[in-house]
This record gives structure tokens, C-alpha cells and sequence, in this order.
């Protein structure tokens, strides 16, 4: 655990939480990032503003404090492109599928204490850690 | 200013908001996310304090928003009204966990990381709105 920063952490899972509950006041919409994606791009006859906005807001919103911490890491998958795709393809098609990522079922959809939420959570938390384990420490390695 | 264009506003705000919690959080950074994720190997729990921290905030909030019956620039809230559990909802939420494992990307991190400079968020991105939309395309009900 020696990477292990809970004040940043917890500092910006308060500010994540803030921004849901932000949007959820205001606009009365969940801030699930997929389906704001999506719902961005293919439109499926509902408002689109709105969606460009947020996200043009999350991209600015990360540029700026990009900016100001010290992230060498950031947006860096140490993959090959064709590998980060493939990556693309499995999180859009599921998250689409699942109707939800992280955000919307994670955050938003544990806090309305949905039944689908909670079991979407930990199919994609179990799912993530298998995958991470057959690559890291699995196939014989 | 009109409501219409008070929510675009608001949207913005929420999203910059919500982009700077990612940052200061880390999930931009992949290697921080696969540290979660590896539970077997140098384990870093900061992601569930992440989810955790966020929770502390929506579970109360949304309980007193929602009770104020609705949001205060629109006529209603706008949330899912699905219930039951269903082999869409766990097929699509083990493929997605698989590409998080994969990659140490979410959907939400990613957009965010597209400022940052490098090109892995761009082709990530790329794949999402592909596999997003070949999704939509199958039948409603399976």
C-alpha cells in the first residue's frame, strides 16, 4: 500500500460527489459519463447541449488542474494503440450495454440505492480485478 | 438568461467540477486505477475512498434533491426507471470491467484526459463511442 493517497483521494471524491449532486440540483440529470457520451453523439432524441457542455466542462476542468498538480502518469496507459482501443471498444460496448460506467451506476446509482447499480458495481469491480490479475500475475507469470 | 440556457451553465460547472475531482483524485492516471485493481499484487485502495468520499456526498444530497420533488431549472428530474436485474446489465457491466482492467481507463477519466496531451485517451475514446454504438444497434430486448 505504499502508493496509497487518501487525502487526494478523499479530496476529490468529495469534488466528484459535489458535481453529481451539483447536476442532479440544478438540471435534475445523473452524471453518468457514458451515457452522457453517447447521448451526446447519437443524440436518441434527447437534449444535446446540455451533454456537450458537461463534458466540454469535465475536459477543462482537467486541463486546468492538470495543470497546477504534478501528474506524469496522467492519461498514459503504457499499452500499444491497437490494444487501448480494443480497451475502448469492451468499456463503450458494455458500459452501453450495462447502462452505466463508474459515475452512473458507481456513484450516482449507489446513492438512489438501485439494486441494478449495486450489481452492476460489482460485476465491473470483480470483472476489472480478474482481468487485472489474469495479466498481471496469472498465465503463469 | 433563459432555464435552457441557465442548464447549459450548470452543465458546465458540474463537468468542470466533476474533471478536476478526477484529476486531484488521480483516476486520470491509469497505473493509479490498475493499482486498485490489483488486489493479489501492491495493492493501492485509494479508488474505493475515491467511490466512497463521492458517496458521502451524493447519498445525502440526493436523498434531500429528490425529496424536493424536482430539480430547480427543469419541470422534472430525469432518472432511470429500470428495476430489475437483467443479462444486458451483467453481461455489458463484466465487459466493461474487463476493458477498465485492460486499459486502467473508465469512461469518465478518459474524457477528462483529453486534454492532457498524450494520445491514449484519444484512441480510447474512439473505441468507446464505436463499441457505444455498435451496442445501440442491437435489439432492445435480449
Amino acid at each position: 500500500m505504499e502508493n496509497f493517497t487518501p487525502l487526494s483521494a478523499s479530496i476529490g471524491g468529495l469534488l466528484i460527489g459535489s458535481a453529481a449532486a451539483l447536476l442532479l440540483w440544478l438540471n435534475g440529470r445523473i452524471a453518468g459519463i457514458s451515457g452522457i457520451v453517447s447521448g451526446a453523439v447519437e443524440g436518441h432524441g434527447t437534449p444535446r447541449g446540455w451533454r456537450w457542455m458537461f463534458l466540454g466542462g469535465l475536459v477543462l476542468g482537467a486541463v486546468v488542474a492538470l495543470a497546477v498538480t504534478e501528474q506524469p502518469l496522467a492519461g498514459i496507459t503504457g499499452l500499444s494503440g491497437p490494444l487501448v482501443i480494443t480497451a475502448g471498444l469492451l468499456v463503450g460496448f458494455g458500459t452501453r450495454l450495462g447502462s452505466g460506467c463508474t459515475s452512473g451506476h458507481g456513484v450516482c446509482g449507489l446513492a438512489r440505492f438501485s439494486v441494478r447499480s449495486l450489481a452492476a458495481t460489482l460485476t465491473f469491480m470483480l470483472a476489472g480485478a480478474i482481468t487485472v490479475f489474469i495479466i498481471r500475475h496469472g498465465l503463469g507469470g | 438568461m433563459t432555464r435552457v440556457t441557465l442548464r447549459l451553465w450548470a452543465a458546465l460547472a458540474a463537468g468542470a467540477l466533476f474533471g478536476i475531482g478526477l484529476v486531484v483524485s488521480q483516476m486520470t492516471s491509469p497505473a493509479k486505477v490498475l493499482a486498485f485493481l490489483d488486489v493479489a499484487g501492491a495493492w493501492d485502495p485509494s479508488l474505493a475512498l475515491v467511490m466512497g468520499a463521492a458517496l458521502l456526498v451524493t447519498v445525502p444530497a440526493f436523498r434531500v434533491i429528490l425529496g424536493r420533488g424536482r430539480p430547480l431549472l427543469d419541470e422534472s428530474f430525469h432518472l432511470p426507471v429500470k428495476q430489475s436485474l437483467d443479462a444486458r446489465l451483467l453481461t455489458g457491466a463484466a465487459l466493461f470491467g474487463v476493458g477498465w482492467g485492460l486499459a486502467g481507463f473508465c469512461p469518465g477519466p478518459a474524457v477528462a484526459a483529453l486534454g492532457s496531451g498524450q494520445a491514449d485517451p484519444w484512441l480510447f475514446v474512439f473505441g468507446l463511442l464505436i463499441g457505444g454504438w455498435v451496442a445501440g444497434r442491437l435489439p432492445a430486448r435480449g
